[in-house]
């Protein structure tokens, strides 16, 4: 390769690379620091903890974002071909040591702080008095279930499951306790109480996520899998399927709404109402 | 000269006719191109598919090429969804850097005349080749391609059209494909490990292996530990479809109640076993390409690597790792949260060998003298997507953070940048790079730098903003956004990646028409070594005959990284190359 002629060129492209990695890595700092797009404010204590930990993620990678891009932007500009010799060196023990050791704190000491909230989300004892609901996924559908005045949910049989008929759930009505299981297509808890959701597919696998909560969970068939929070501010919002589950993914929805303990009892009410006069 | 008896095994004539040379042949360099050309095909199949998805996504009520008069449906997007993910991921990024590029330079780089296992060798390729037909015969089956993604989670996958359409005879095919498939990648992982150990040159200690030759070398480890699992795991998906087994599917089951006959299986342990391989795959598709950026970026900055065994060790340390962390793809899965922890903290651990190979690339360019070849462009840029597309794993892997991101463009964004445009850029930098050793003609450099630009550009304009999209939210497979209130705030952003993509897309004609031009008409590489550059592929002939080196038995002297080393007449030293001081003798 012809050392002499490259030289001019190495400058031009040297400045353009450099320049171009510098303007991306400002304008990808710009769209992170000013949220161009950004969840919504969250409206659970655990919301606000997800928050932080991710906040000290954007920070970490941050620093290491911007010193790693120009820092490449600036070896690029520096070291271009100037038609010397390039140093000799095989490297430095000293600095992979410290590097190493640096990164190793950095990463892992952030990994293993992630793992306090991630216990509150999962491992943090059930609320004896919390307020119950089954959550049922179907192709395309979300179904809830509350166990009425009795607190009990009744008995479910799978030959009863029929979708059509209003009884995804399969609920047996001849059990005393499943008489007034109230069955809705909407999802409604009261404020500043301990929900308890219990997740659970009729047919594949579908995904509960509600932006404002910040939690996703899976409802895997075969499985019931408890979702624990407590909503602390009144609203309407919308819950979401986020695990591919045929056709008709991206219309699996339900209106989620936190109520005053008022509203929600009030609403409760209706809804029996409404199963006793249509039985 | 005394030629071992395990070497002259592998001395053969060169086979004639057209059959046996270009077609069934048992040449590791023929069997690389073919490799490489399979998956140029694959690339721009895979290619015009993620196009077809973004025209969707952009304007989901018009009309879309070659998909009728009204608007693409949602199981016809999700087809293009599952099949762009399988080919690129199968067919392209475990395809090119590894079966292709491996085979062709690792028994030249290694000074060997062929591969351990010719046979073999060429068996593994037309396994590929069958595989990649059956997959793509399954766009042409009754009900179309799966729309079960490249995950092909269970019990979606699982259970027959009943869930949907493709996934009938659709479903099975693809199965059968990625079964075929794992074959064909034991085969190859066997082959590139034993030539690694077997057939190394005099003088060639493990130490003294390019980057490129560990990272062939640690990845075969990978496929071959790895892929074996997804066959398995295949199978059992297999004979749950057509057997009526269940080892996926549990009891109770009912669509559009209607009960299906499966009971006592598990849909999670498909996940388990899925990423048991789907994680090291990640790895799979990457190491190649640092092993491949990690010698251009010594070889144009005419600078020894900084820190060789450090980028070995880290390499090591990343195939390892790479086997305890797949467990992130099921944070939230319903797995127990204690298995969470473990495999965040681990997770949160490969970056560290990740940090040290990007601090190493940097140190390498440091006290450089930097050729802006364009080979030299795209291990710079890939660099740069390493750091971009690795820091978002971060968040990934910690179970909190990964709680609202799961499943979003976040990821669509994290896993595009780090295994497929990282990747790519580790493809095409070698492409640029060796092309004129394997068709003794020169790329287009102006064309390379053209392309370059706009792909580097493009691919920043397209992934940068899926981050926020997911910070927003959007979640990844809506065919559209119409039904969700809040996504359509999410309109006027598909519609700019979109536009970002067709362009970015455009300039890959770009390179498809410089690779087909210089075949014929591409500067002749007159000299052996152009880029002078110190390993054993530049001492011979381009392209290299048929058993490389003529006969002779090339003998190791020096590490591969030696440039500008004080004093020596050259600011290069070939490995070959003997010592001044003490001459090589007995040889």
């Amino acid at each position: 390769m012809p050392t002499k002629n490259r030289c001019a060129g190495s400058t031009t492209t040297a400045f353009i690379l450099a320049f171009f990695l510098i303007v991306f890595t400002l304008v990808t700092v710009y769209l992170f620091v000013s949220k161009t797009w950004w969840f919504p404010e969250t409206i659970t204590p655990i919301g606000h903890e997800i928050d932080a930990q991710t906040r000290r993620t954007l920070w970490l990678t941050g620093i290491v974002f911007v010193l790693s891009q120009l820092g490449l932007a600036w070896v690029v500009w520096r070291y271009r071909n100037r038609g010397e010799r390039a140093h000799y060196s095989h490297g430095n023990n000293t600095l992979e040591v410290l590097w190493t050791l640096a990164t190793a704190l950095a990463f892992i000491g952030l990994g293993v702080l992630a793992q306090f909230t991630w216990a509150k989300i999962h491992l943090a004892e059930p609320e004896p008095d919390a307020v119950v609901i089954e959550v049922l996924g179907e192709q395309f559908a979300w179904n809830f279930r509350y166990p009425g005045p009795d607190g009990k949910f009744g008995r479910t049989r799978t030959e009863l499951i029929n979708s059509g008929a209003g009884n995804p759930f399969g609920i047996d009505r001849s059990d005393p306790a499943a008489a007034d299981d109230i069955i809705v297509p909407i999802l409604n808890i009261p404020v500043n109480r301990p929900i308890e959701l219990r997740l659970r597919s009729k047919d594949v696998i579908h995904s509960f996520f509600v932006r404002e909560l910040r939690l996703k969970q899976d409802a895997v068939p075969g499985l019931e899998i408890p979702l624990r929070f407590v909503a602390e501010r009144t609203g309407d919002f919308e819950l979401v399927c986020t695990e591919l589950c045929g056709m008709g993914h991206q219309r699996m929805r339900a209106p989620f709404s936190v109520k005053t303990a008022a509203e929600y009892e009030q609403w409760l009410r209706d809804e029996l109402a409404l199963l006793q006069s249509n039985p | 000269m005394s030629t071992p008896s395990h070497v002259a095994a592998h001395v053969h004539a060169p086979p004639q006719g057209f059959l046996r040379k270009y077609i069934f042949s048992t040449d590791h360099k023929v069997i690389g191109i073919q490799y490489y050309l399979l998956a140029l095909v694959a690339v721009f199949v895979g290619l015009v598919l993620s196009l077809l998805m973004r025209w969707k996504l952009a304007w989901p009520n018009d009309p879309v090429p070659w998909f009728g008069d009204g608007p693409m449906l949602p199981e016809q997007y999700l087809a293009l969804v599952t099949m762009h993910g399988t080919i690129m991921v199968f067919f392209v990024l475990t395809t090119a850097p590894q079966s292709g590029f491996g085979n062709y330079f690792l028994p030249i780089q290694i000074g060997a005349a062929d591969m351990a296992f010719p046979v073999i060798n060429m068996l593994s390729f037309w396994t590929t080749f069958v595989s990649f037909l059956v997959m793509v015969a399954a766009f042409f089956v009754a009900g179309g391609a799966p729309i079960s993604g490249w995950t092909g989670y269970a019990p979606l996958s699982a259970v027959g059209e009943i869930a949907g359409p493709g996934l009938g005879l659709g479903q099975t095919l693809w199965i059968v494909s990625i079964a075929i498939f794992c074959a064909a990648s034991l085969m190859g992982a066997l082959n590139f490990i034993a030539t690694t150990i077997d057939l190394r040159a005099r003088g060639l200690s493990l130490m003294r292996m390019p980057l490129t030759v560990w990272a062939w070398f640690i990845t075969a480890i990978l496929a071959l530990l790895a892929f074996g699992v997804l066959l398995a795991a295949g199978l059992l998906l297999l004979l749950d479809r057509v057997a009526g087994t269940s080892f996926f599917v549990p009891g109770g089951l009912v669509f559009t109640d209607k009960p299906v006959p499966h009971q006592g299986g598990s849909p999670l342990l498909w996940q388990h076993l899925f990423w048991f391989f789907g994680h090291p795959e990640v790895y799979i598709a990457i190491l190649p390409s640092m092993g491949m950026a990690s010698h251009l970026l010594s070889t144009f900055s005419r600078k020894p690597i900084f820190g060789y065994r450090a980028m070995v060790y880290a390499m090591g340390a990343i195939g390892f790792l790479g086997f305890c962390v797949w467990g992130h793809h099921m944070f939230a899965s319903g797995m127990s949260p204690y298995s969470a922890m473990a495999f965040s903290v681990l997770t949160m651990s490969i970056g560290v060998p990740s940090a040290i190979k990007t601090f190493n690339w940097i140190g390498t360019l440091w006290g450089g003298q930097i050729r802006f070849t364009t080979a030299m462009l795209f291990a710079i840029g890939f660099v740069s997507l390493f750091v971009t597309g690795g820091l978002s794993g971060l968040f990934l892997a910690q179970p909190p953070v990964d709680q609202p991101l799961h499943d979003t463009y976040f990821v669509v964004a994290h896993f595009h940048l780090i295994m497929g445009v990282a990747a790519i850029f580790g493809i095409f930098g070698a492409t640029y790079y060796w092309f004129p050793k394997m068709f003794g003609r020169f790329l287009n450099e102006g064309l390379g730098k053209l392309h370059f630009w706009i792909t580097f550009a493009g691919v920043y304009l397209i992934f940068v903003p899926m981050h926020l999209m997911g910070f927003f939210g959007q979640p990844r497979r809506y065919a559209e956004g119409t039904a969700v209130q809040f996504l359509s705030a999410m309109q006027g952003p598909q519609q700019f990646i979109t536009v970002a993509a067709l362009v970015t897309g455009a300039a890959q004609l770009i390179f498809l028409f410089n690779f087909l031009w210089s075949l014929k008409w591409g500067r002749k590489a007159e000299a052996i070594n152009p880029w002078r550059s110190t390993s054993l592929e530049w001492t011979i002939p381009s392209p290299p005959p048929h058993d490389n080196f003529g006969g002779r038995q090339p003998v190791v002297y020096h590490g591969p990284y030696e440039y500008s080393v004080p004093g020596a007449p050259e600011d290069f030293i070939p490995q070959d190359a003997p010592p001044r001081t003490a001459p090589a003798t007995g040889d």
